[in-house]
């Protein structure tokens, strides 16, 4: 699509002025008006922007937060709550930014599945892809340094955990431990710095998605059937079609975003870390917010702690490299007779780490996550390429048209229709 | 084709809600004593305070838990504002000045004042180290937060977890912390149970009404542990500690803190621990969060703001897209 022209007409005398030394305006109407989108998109299609919007709420919300939360060990928890108490709508603020975090995760696993389903990360977005898995990765560690600075409980002993894994690293293990900490323990100096980081990095995730929309509109959307867009009648410009779809589906998911900010702000959250850091007391079980537990299942499951910790991160890790691991001719997942069973074993075992992933790491909850995180490599190291070297697909329509308006319709012929699912 | 992409897509949306609810750690423990989940009149979306209940459940405090507990974060002025007790103003006025707090006097002395409304409630104590040693080691909390720093865990059936977190959110559940105290409040039991050592050395618990006076086999522990291979291990309770049901770990520092009759209410209210447990859990919860009513009432506000934006957007995205499907 980087072939596509923008029909951007200055509308002013102004607007020509504007055009002819800076034409930002042709360029937004070219990628955000007339921009060509898949006519056969569904709504799995309109969590990029309800992830933009979660991004921008984010923003908003922590830059006021940051006007009257003060990152010291002795003032942090206090602070937070003359946020919720005395400050203006405080507490509205405070939970939408709480709240917020949760919301933009469950859009990003929302997100991240469905390209997984319909093989969005195969040729030619691969970069598009890897940009995506940049974005969850500096997401993680933003959300991680703000889920400290409440300094809570469960603030302290979760960023004690995870800091800790540093020290699994040879040699030099302690020494970049107590670098990160700037001390031997994590104190205000550890609240000090990953407050100043946990105000820097939505901004790198804010350039990081630019880089992402832009390599976006260089390749075009995939859509349900993973095949390309071919000719005009395969798309809608994006304005008002995919808009005003965007527009709905956003309103749907600020339902759900609002029945947790007004009605069970507490609900994704922890009853100990309203109870103020204390570096006597260890909690009876240190767990991470929810979006982690999957990732803190794998990291419990291995016996070794380096081992663990390098599991842990390959986990994410891993997802940079499913461009070159699924060797299926076909992208959709719907083309995919045998894959699809695998996939939907994914979810299944993702969810099930999450879940064991908030249980004591004994007995029957090791052997289950051990299992588990064995499926959820063997997933990506021998399901997806080996799956896609045995499969028969089932026949790919000819076109988007065709797959929405039924055999006959749109680009060529139907005879020769089911003949092609080897189309790279 | 078209439906085997709606059934995915629901399947997809619908493991992902499943996410969403059912790996909240908050509930995730499993190991603590099963809690009866209360109707309280802050209950879900539609619930608010009862400002005699608040009433009620300050005079508890004050008479009974501010000996040994402070509510640090409660300033005077907020027994006033519309959505907590709602005590007249002047009562509260005169009710600060029984209070001193410090103020430093022109020539840099630490001098005491009577408070004001604009003060917060001072603290019981100079600092925790006089708490625990007042209180046999224990530190009484701070009770403003304590509502929302306790919870409920699940100790169901597993396959029944994620019902029951849905439930959770669709009701809105976020009371954990005044069932919490009220199961506390009433948990207290004069002795932890009884055990009876059976030759094979297993201990069986046996009801208190068939206790003989003076029988030496009767054990009492607040926790029994199996040890393979070995009798069963029974751990008494510490000295100085009592029993209750609800308290993890069943001994708790703090002695039974109210009877029946101790506190006089003037509404009428039976003065039965059961009513103040629920009215101080009550407090306990306002305390925590004092803007609990406005939200709730400008949550619905929004709400109805989004529904009909919605299906507004959604009417308009039908029409438009009847010309592409
Ligand atoms: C004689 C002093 C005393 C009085 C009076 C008292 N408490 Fe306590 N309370 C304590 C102590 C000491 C602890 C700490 C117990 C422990 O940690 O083992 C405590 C703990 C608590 C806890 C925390 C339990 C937990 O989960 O950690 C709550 C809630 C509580 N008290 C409520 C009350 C209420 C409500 C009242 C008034 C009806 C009250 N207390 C009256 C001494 C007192
Ligand atoms: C990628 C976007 C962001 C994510 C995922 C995120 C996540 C979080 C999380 C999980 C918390 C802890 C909330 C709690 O449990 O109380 C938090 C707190 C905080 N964040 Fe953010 N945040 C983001 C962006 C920002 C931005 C842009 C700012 C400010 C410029 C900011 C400022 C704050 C402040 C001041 C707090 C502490 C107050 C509180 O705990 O409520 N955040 N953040």
């Amino acid at each position: 699509m980087d072939q596509h022209e923008s029909t951007y007409k200055p509308g002013s005398r102004t607007a020509k002025w504007w055009d002819e030394r800076l034409p930002v305006m042709r360029m937004m109407h070219g990628q955000f008006v007339d921009f060509p989108t898949p006519r056969n998109l569904n709504y799995f299609w309109t969590f990029g922007g309800i992830l933009t919007f979660c991004l921008a709420i984010q923003l908003v919300s922590g830059i006021v937060l940051a006007m009257h939360y003060i990152p010291s060990a002795d003032l942090a928890f206090d602070s937070v709550e003359r946020i919720r108490r005395d400050v203006n709508y405080g507490w509205l603020i405070r939970s939408m930014h709480a709240v917020g975090a949760s919301m933009f995760f469950f859009a990003v696993y929302v997100h991240i599945f469905r390209g997984l389903y319909y093989g969005s990360y195969k040729a030619p977005r691969e970069v598009l892809w890897i940009i995506g898995v940049l974005i969850y990765l500096v997401m993680m560690a933003t959300a991680f340094l703000g889920y400290t600075l409440p300094w809570g409980q469960m603030s302290f002993w979760g960023a004690t955990v995870i800091t800790n894994f540093f020290s699994a690293i040879p040699l030099v293990g302690s020494t970049v431990v107590t670098w990160l900490w700037g001390g031997y323990s994590v104190t205000g100096t550890t609240l000090n710095r990953f407050y100043s980081l946990h105000y820097l990095l939505p901004f790198v995730i804010a350039g990081l998605v630019v880089l992402h929309i832009w390599a976006l509109h260089v390749a075009g959307q995939n859509n349900p059937t993973g095949v390309e867009i071919k000719t005009k009648s395969d798309s809608v410009p994006m304005s008002p079609f995919a808009v005003m779809k965007d527009l709905f589906a956003l309103g749907v998911f600020a339902m759900l975003f609002a029945w947790f900010v007004f009605y069970a702000p507490d609900y994704l959250g922890h009853a100990d870390n309203y109870v103020e850091a204390n570096p006597l007391v260890t909690p009876p079980h240190i767990v991470p917010e929810w979006y982690f537990l999957p990732f803190y299942a794998i990291l419990r499951a291995v016996p070794s702690k380096l081992g663990g910790v390098v599991l842990m991160f390959a986990a994410v890790a891993i997802l940079a490299f499913v461009s070159w691991l699924d060797t299926s001719r076909v992208r959709s997942t719907k083309y995919r007779p045998v894959y699809r069973w695998f996939f939907w074993l994914f979810v299944i075992t993702c969810l099930a780490l999450g879940y064991l992933g908030a249980k004591p790491a004994e007995g029957v909850y090791v052997f289950w996550a051990r299992i588990f995180t064995f499926y959820y490599f063997a997933h990506f190291l021998l399901v997806m390429p080996i799956v896609g070297l045995i499969e028969t697909p089932k026949p790919l329509p000819r076109s988007i048209t065709e797959a929405v308006l039924g055999k006959g319709a749109g680009a060529g012929s139907p005879v020769a229709a089911a003949a092609s699912p080897e189309k790279r | 084709m078209i439906k085997m992409t709606k059934t995915s897509s629901i399947a997809l949306a619908g493991a992902m809600a499943l996410a969403l609810t059912s790996a909240v750690p908050a509930m995730a423990a499993g190991d603590g004593p099963e809690i009866a989940k209360k109707k309280w009149s802050f209950s879900g979306p539609g619930g608010h305070f009862d400002k005699n209940q608040l009433q009620r459940g300050f005079q508890v405090y004050k008479e009974v838990c501010s000996t040994c507990h402070g509510i640090k974060r409660i300033a005077f002025r907020n027994l006033v504002q519309p959505g907590g007790p709602e005590f007249p103003e002047d009562g509260v006025r005169s009710l600060a000045a029984t209070y001193k707090v410090d103020e430093l006097d022109g020539n840099g002395k630490v001098v005491q004042r009577p408070a004001r409304l604009s003060d917060r409630f001072p603290s019981p104590y100079k600092n925790e180290a006089e708490a625990r040693s007042i209180h046999n080691g224990a530190n009484p909390p701070d009770l403003s937060l304590i509502a929302k720093a306790r919870g409920v865990d699940y100790t169901g059936p597993i396959w029944y977890h994620p019902v029951s977190m849905l439930k959770d959110v669709v009701t809105g559940y976020q009371e954990g912390g005044a069932d919490y105290i009220y199961a506390l409040m009433t948990g207290y039991k004069d002795n932890a149970p009884a055990y009876r050592r059976d030759a094979t050395g297993k201990l069986t618990e046996v009801a208190e009404t068939s206790i003989q006076r003076g029988d030496k086999t009767i054990l009492r522990c607040v926790s029994v542990e199996k040890v393979a291979g070995k009798p069963d291990n029974c751990t008494a309770m510490a000295d100085g500690m009592n029993y209750n049901m609800a308290f993890p770990g069943h001994q708790i520092g703090m002695a039974k803190p109210i009877s029946d009759g101790q506190v006089k209410y003037t509404d009428g209210t039976a003065a039965t621990v059961s009513n103040y447990s629920a009215d101080m859990a009550a407090f306990a919860s306002w305390a925590a969060d004092p803007t609990h009513d406005q939200r709730k009432s400008l949550g619905w506000q929004v709400m109805l703001y989004l529904l009909v934006t919605s299906i507004l957007l959604y009417v308009a995205k039908k029409r438009l897209w009847r010309e592409v499907h």
